[in-house]
């Protein structure tokens, strides 16, 4: 299985080679320069792992729900969402110093909770499917981002800019100094994983979870309710991607901002860290960082060689396309066959 | 309405064209051996030989170098548990399959049959034991699909309908051909495939299974229709695992056993308990021991049962019985009258719309499947890959599926795993499953390994109901013997059992009481003990038995 996951990764490479080729481009240079950039210095380490984390999060989460066979696509929303509940704490909760932070982080968890509950309940109560809700929930977090940062919570000492007030000092997470990197979220989604893996292999609604996954007829067969599990998954799921936004708000930002700029697509670049560590919850610390080079990397490629950052959007979506494609490989044996069938 | 039969009309004359030109080059001819009244043959006519097949699936050797001759005008039965590869080799020959060694003979010419149409050019024709119809279109439209019919775009009917007609009064098997399939019993739909044999010029048909889903009178009358055939000049190879049915109807009998041929006998000089070791390649227990009946007191009852089907559609009317501990009540009757209902709403992964259901005088009508569980109600599904089973889980995790919360499973929210692989290992042993771990997935388990796995886990704790339905279906004769004796031995200690079955033999040789259903309703109660089947049968037609209300 790792094997494939390796191939699929190759041919995502081979291809967006091509690509590279096609802009004038030596693969093997731009290459070169996205490892030497995203691993070669510390500075580029850094920037790696400051990538991670929301992956991380975002991934350990989604891995969750894809267990129970729920397809989140929406953590970028919950994410957002995370992100919109710590603003509002640190801006406006008037909390005392020393519970802000902890505050930012539950409100952050349950606003990406109560985000995925929502496509949970349609698909567990009405059949609706869970793609379509999931992914159009990121839309209205998008809008609703944008609404409060132009609107209601717009600054009042930003000149015109569509942000957020500047959190004060007690909202903010600390660095490892010298970087960006919030260690104390990244702590936390090391436990998280750590966690979620007993969850998995270990307690009681971890085997409900892969059993509603692997077969609902047998869940229900066994008396397992299904509406109970999705929610469940959906609560944690939405909820590590909205401690993603967390993060995001107090240890890089420190105030809300365009949801493009606060997320650059972790929580779709997730899907793919989960889907690559075969949804095992341990697995998506080491595919997170590899994406966090990859992200890191993409910070090279425009700035050394003026080429477009979507080109690793194209390498993500070719990774999960191979992968996916791979599926069909691990199930069935290829045989050629000539003359008649 | 009218565009379903516009729609129909085009999809017809699409494939009929598209036939037609496939067709072009290879024009049916018919065999000029077909003479009415000519039934025997010397021993050199054999219409059809193989020769040395080999049919290799992934792990499997389904068909290892057969060598069967098929002599013009009789009725050849292929005998053998499931898995022997009797459908294999009829496939070989019908052109679903390419063998991987061997060849075929035809009235002793070598030839290649590379697909069903193929096969059909070479007048065999094979009746599935899953239809192939088309449940929306009618009778003859069915029986000409993909057939090379009328002139042009249009399709002529009419004389298909005088030609269908000739065959049907012929031999028997009438049905009107304007009737549109979904409205035909399982009976008639069978009929159906054998006029759709029959109307493409069939010499030789191969019948697969033919009697599982008939009653026992719709059994007769197919074995009248089969005798008329062979009278009329057509060999007919017959698939069974039933040896009854190959001493009444073959002339010579091929008996296979994992992939390899056995024996093929002159059904005259064979009896059945032969028969049935050369099937199994050991001595079979024909005679279960059966205690005498020890009535306890009266675990369920069922009172004026409603539910409906998952069509919305009314699958138990009025249905009202006891069980009593100690005691085995089969139900009986052709599947699809409302036995997989009654299942369902017993084990509460049904809603009753009406009626009550009491177990040991506490209510239970409408509980959750857990809570009914929980209660000491056992259920064995009747597809038991569907939700009998997680196929990617192991063993070990598939034998908790029921009782992982509670201890000494559970600790807490913990799963606790060593009692759950001591658990695996003793029920290994119990019941003879054969894994090579109890950590191996489930889905790599034979058919009998995952019911004996079902059955290990649906009765631990010694339920006091058990819900077992077609428990033995699938199975081979050592997993049926196994399961029916562990199924007599939780009777003796006393739990209420419903067996829900098809094979009358097993229900005759299980059960205390037997309950016949159809359409959803009772149809009568009776004693095993010295019932007819006969009388069965009608009730399973639909014929009420004595002193049941209306």
């Amino acid at each position: 299985m790792v094997l494939v996951s390796i191939l699929a990764i190759l041919a995502a490479l081979v291809v967006t080679g091509i690509f590279f080729q096609a802009y004038g481009v030596s693969a093997i240079r731009a290459y070169q320069l996205i490892v030497k950039g995203a691993l070669g210095s510390k500075l580029g380490l850094a920037e790696t792992v400051r990538r991670a984390i929301p992956l991380l999060l975002c991934g350990v989460g989604l891995t969750i729900a894809f267990r129970a066979l729920f397809w989140n696509i929406g953590a970028e929303g919950q994410l957002l969402l995370g992100a919109v509940a710590a603003a509002g704490v640190a801006l406006f909760s008037g909390l005392p110093d020393v519970l802000l932070l902890p505050a930012m982080f539950i409100a952050g968890f349950l606003a990406g909770a109560l985000w995925g509950l929502i496509p949970a309940a349609l698909k567990a109560r009405l059949g609706i499917n869970d793609v379509i809700t999931t992914l159009m929930m990121n839309y209205i977090a998008i809008y609703l981002v944008e609404w409060l940062i132009h609107g209601p919570w717009k600054g009042t000492q930003m000149r015109g800019f569509a942000y957020t007030d500047k959190f004060p000092q007690a909202a903010m997470l600390p660095l490892i100094p010298g970087t960006r990197i919030h260690w104390p979220t990244l702590v936390l989604g090391l436990v998280l994983a750590v966690a979620a893996y007993i969850l998995i292999t270990r307690i009681r609604q971890g085997f409900e979870i892969r059993v509603v996954g692997e077969n609902p007829d047998a869940a229900r067969f066994a008396g397992i309710s299904h509406l109970k599990t999705t929610l469940l998954v959906m609560f944690i799921s939405g909820g590590l991607a909205g401690l993603a936004g967390v993060g995001e708000m107090a240890g890089i930002h420190g105030m809300l901002r365009s949801a493009t700029q606060i997320s650059m697509g972790y929580g779709y670049t997730a899907i793919i860290v989960a889907w690559l560590a075969r949804r095992n919850p341990l697995a998506v610390i080491v595919t997170s960082l590899l994406f966090g080079v990859i992200m890191a990397g993409g910070d090279v490629i425009k700035v050394s060689l003026g080429l477009p950052f979507q080109l690793i959007n194209l390498f993500n979506g070719l990774i999960l396309f191979f992968l996916i494609g791979s599926e069909l490989l691990m199930h069935y044996k290829i045989s050629f066959s000539f003359g008649r069938q | 309405m009218a565009i379903t039969s516009l729609i129909v009309i085009f999809r017809l004359t699409v494939s009929r064209f598209v036939f037609t030109i496939i067709n072009s080059k290879e024009q049916p001819h018919r065999g000029p051996h077909r003479i009415k009244g000519v039934t025997l043959a010397t021993p050199a006519d054999y219409v059809v030989q193989l020769r040395g097949i080999v049919k290799r699936f992934p792990g499997v050797v389904a068909n290892d170098g057969i060598d069967l001759d098929i002599k013009r005008g009789e009725i050849h039965c292929l005998l053998g548990e499931n898995g022997a590869g009797k459908t294999t080799l009829m496939r070989v020959l019908y052109g679903l399959y390419q063998p991987d060694a061997g060849e075929i003979l035809l009235n002793g010419k070598p030839i290649q049959i590379s697909s069903p149409r193929a096969a059909l050019t070479h007048h065999i024709g094979m009746v599935h034991q899953h239809f192939r119809l088309v449940p929306t279109l009618s009778v003859e439209e069915n029986i000409i699909l993909g057939l090379d019919e009328g002139t042009g775009l249009f399709l002529n009917l009419r004389k298909t309908r005088k030609k269908i007609e000739k065959i049907a009064q012929e031999y028997g098997l009438q049905v009107d051909p304007q009737t549109k399939v979904w409205q035909l019993s399982v009976g008639q739909r069978q009929r159906v495939e054998i006029l759709k044999a029959l109307y493409r010029e069939a010499d030789i048909l191969i019948m697969d299974e033919p009697t599982s889903v008939l009653t026992p009178q719709e059994v007769d009358q197919l074995f009248t229709t089969l005798r008329t055939l062979v009278d009329d000049g057509l060999t007919i190879i017959f698939i069974t695992h039933k040896l009854d049915e190959v001493m009444r109807v073959s002339n010579r009998v091929t008996v296979l056993r994992q992939g390899k041929l056995v024996a093929t006998l002159s059904t005259s000089q064979m009896d059945k308990p032969s028969l049935a070791r050369l099937m199994v390649g050991r001595e079979v227990v024909f005679r279960l021991e059966k205690s005498p009946l020890k009535r306890g007191e009266k675990l369920l009852e069922v009172n004026g049962l409603h539910a409906l089907s998952d069509r919305g559609l009314p699958a138990l009317r009025d249905v009202s019985f006891d069980i009593y501990g100690g005691e085995i009540l089969s139900v009986a009757g052709v599947s699809g009258n409302g036995q997989a209902e009654l299942a369902e709403v017993l084990t509460g992964l049904r809603r009753a719309t009406r009626g009550r259901v009491f177990l040991g005088g506490e209510e239970i009508t409408n509980h959750s499947a857990r809570e009914i569980a929980d209660l000491g109600v056992a259920h064995v599904p009747a597809e038991r890959i569907r939700m009998g089973i997680v196929p990617n889980m192991s063993v070990r995790e598939n034998l908790i599926l029921k009782d992982y919360r509670h201890p000494p499973f559970s600790r807490g929210v913990f799963l606790n795993y060593k009692k759950a692989e001591a658990n695996a290992q003793r029920a290994m042993a119990d019941y003879q499953i054969a894994a090579p771990s109890d950590n191996t997935a489930a889905k790599l388990l034979s058919g009998g390994n995952i019911q004996r796995m079902v059955l290990a886990r649906e009765l631990l704790g010694n339920p006091r109901l058990i819900v077992a339905a077609h428990p033995t279906y699938g199975l081979d004769v050592g997993a049926t013997e196994q399961v029916r004796q562990v199924l007599l031995k939780q009777r003796d200690q006393g739990a209420a059992i419903l067996l829900i079955s098809e094979d009358l033999e097993e229900v005759m040789a299980l059960s205390d009481r037997i309950l016949v259903m159809f359409s959803g309703e009772v149809m009568g109660i009776v004693d095993a003990e010295g019932a007819k089947i006969d009388e069965i049968g009608l009730m399973m037609a639909g014929t009420r038995h004595e002193g049941v209300k209306q």
